[in-house]
């Protein structure tokens, strides 16, 4: 329970009632999302259950490879904003009257997968897998200790989208409309949508498995957003050295960052074989080893 | 620093903190002692907290709290037959002297010397400053860590390997 | 009533003892290992408070020498389980009274 009531403690509703708004409040983010990696391994030892272990096991696994993710997703808002303290993130795109969404929308993507992961949700509920591994670290908790279970990855699940709306979705402002709006409403209303793309995805997507999690994020997200803070940070120097307009400043940021950050996932998924006409299954030639089938790009003629 | 606040935050933090250092060395089962330990650790965060060292105790919570706790917990699920006891060993009379000691001399210099005192006043923002510094005037030692990481990293991948199966053609 | 540089040393110098006495006197290794990670917490808050309290001309340099502590016990933690877990393999127990031969 204690990483959502952090996250909520954390979250700027208004511009006058954060109920603190540290210097730190990014890092505090993050802080607070890892201390659930020894909650979940404490509550599968405890269980006593070789079930409860792998899956307390297989769960940190996904976690600790998250939160690399999670960090460098957050370190975009922060190269721009030249700040973690979250009121001045909001300050920022109130000012230039852009939402960090536009111009980095591939940390946005990342960020969502990665809060996704770190909530235990669908498509990444390794955890709750009931069909898998019973319960996974909660499967000896009943009662209310599995009601803390729950409410915490529900309101861990709000804390994300709170996160996100506020680092790239701009919090409480609305271009101007914050004086006709109550901030809170405008917040609350921001804060749904994003979670209804959560609701969304989990009722759509089939589970993943944990080797293709583990493989996303070690592969295909890690590489992408390492480039992607490498070139924020390029554009945040040039802007800042060569003391540009500041509108022409970030619409070409926008417009560079989505067409690169399209163009480096789709070419990154190509390498490494993910590409279209090329569905898994087709292709499949058994080698000399009995029972094991190996899937290669090329079909077997 | 003088407000009430701070002054009994003080004091709490610290008793929490020597308080699960003792639990440590007291409980009879390693996972509490373990616990016990994460205890200490989130107690220190708070002291960072009240010296105003806000990136420091971020970075405590999530380094010690979040990795090296695991680690821990790991290293103890990966041996299981060494018993889980937190006992002593022969050598506890004179472990029990040797600390005493060491503990009373450092109490004594921190006493009794007349420390080189600054009335500065609480740290601002200390991020953007520590950032500067690593990259500034400590990047050797920066990037040397990073080696460190690296080496410490494949090592002990190493380490703990299976042996590869003979392969023979 | 307040808080001087005094009170962080002594809280410090009190932790110090406490690990000395965990990697001296512990009988399993994981213990052992339990005391030195609390005598580096002991040394980073020792830093600090000198950091805070102290005159100096870079007063923040006690942060930085903080996060090379934290680094290099982060990087030192996981190689001394890596090796905690190859003595169980070996020997069969992690008894620091019982691995007492180089070569049996």
């Amino acid at each position: 329970m204690g990483p959502p009531l952090g996250f909520t403690a954390k979250s700027n509703l208004t511009a006058h009632l954060p109920p603190v708004d540290l210097n730190v409040g990014v890092l505090f983010l993050i802080a607070i999302a890892g201390i659930n990696t020894p909650a979940v391994f404490l509550a599968g030892w405890s269980s006593n259950n070789k079930y409860a272990m792998l899956g307390a096991m297989r769960t940190i696994a996904m976690l600790i490879s998250y939160e690399i993710i999670q960090v460098l997703a957050l370190l975009g808002p922060v190269l721009f904003v030249g700040s973690m303290r979250l009121g001045d993130v909001i300050g920022w795109q109130d000012h230039y009257n852009t939402w960090i969404f536009f111009i980095q929308p591939v940390g946005l993507l990342a960020y969502i997968i990665a809060g996704a992961v770190e909530t235990n949700r669908s498509p990444m509920d390794i955890a709750e897998a009931e069909s898998e591994i019973v319960a996974g670290y909660h499967t000896e908790y009943g009662g209310i200790k599995f009601g803390f279970f729950y409410q915490a990855e529900y309101l861990a699940g709000f804390a994300i989208a709170a996160s996100i709306v506020t680092l790239y979705m701009g919090g409480w402002t609305l271009w101007g409309a914050e004086d006709y709006v109550p901030p809170w409403l405008i917040f609350l209303g921001k804060l749904y949508a994003v979670f209804f793309v959560y609701i969304w995805t989990r009722g759509t997507l089939p589970r993943l498995r944990i080797d293709q999690l583990m493989a996303f994020a070690w592969k295909f997200l890690l590489p992408i957003m390492l480039v992607n803070t490498l070139v924020v940070g390029g554009e945040v120097l040039i802007w800042r050295e060569n003391d540009i307009a500041d509108e022409t400043a970030l619409t070409l940021i926008g417009l560079v960052n989505f067409f690169f950050g399209a163009a480096l996932v789709i070419a990154w998924a190509r390498f490494l074989g993910h590409g279209k006409g090329k569905q898994r299954g087709q292709g499949a030639i058994l080698t000399q080893e009995v029972g094991a089938v190996y899937y290669s790009p090329e079909p077997a003629s | 620093m003088d407000d009430t606040g701070v002054v009994i935050a003080f004091y709490v933090l610290a008793a929490m903190t020597i308080g699960s250092a003792l639990a440590v060395v007291v409980v009879r089962n390693l996972i509490h002692a373990v616990v016990a330990l994460i205890g200490t650790f989130a107690g220190l965060a708070g002291l960072y907290v009240t010296l105003s060292a806000d990136f420091i105790a971020i970075t405590q919570i999530l380094i010690y709290i979040g990795a090296i706790s695991i680690l821990f917990l790991f290293a103890i699920v990966l041996t299981p037959q060494s018993g889980r006891g937190n006992q002593e060993s022969f050598l506890r009379f004179p472990a029990l002297a040797l600390s005493g000691l060491v503990g009373a001399v450092l109490i004594y210099v921190a006493v009794d010397t007349q420390w080189n005192l600054s009335d500065r006043g609480d740290f601002q923002e200390t991020t953007g400053t520590i950032g500067e510094l690593l990259l500034d005037t400590y990047v050797l030692p920066f990037e040397i860590a990073s080696v460190l990481l690296l080496v410490a990293v494949l090592g002990s991948i190493i380490l703990v390997r299976p042996e590869p199966a003979e392969e023979d053609d | 009533m307040s808080v001087d540089l005094e009170h962080y040393l002594i809280v410090g110098a009190i932790l110090f003892a406490i690990g000395l006495y965990l990697t001296v006197a512990k009988r399993n290794f994981v213990g052992v290992l339990m005391g030195i990670e609390m005598m580096f917490n002991a040394v980073n808050l020792t830093f600090i408070a000198f950091s805070r309290f102290a005159e100096s001309d870079q007063p923040l340099a006690g942060h930085v020498f903080v996060v090379f502590v934290i680094t290099v016990a982060a990087a030192e933690a996981a190689t001394a389980l890596a090796l905690a877990v190859m003595v169980y393999r070996t020997r069969d127990t992690i008894n620091v009274d019982e691995i007492d031969l180089l070569k049996w």
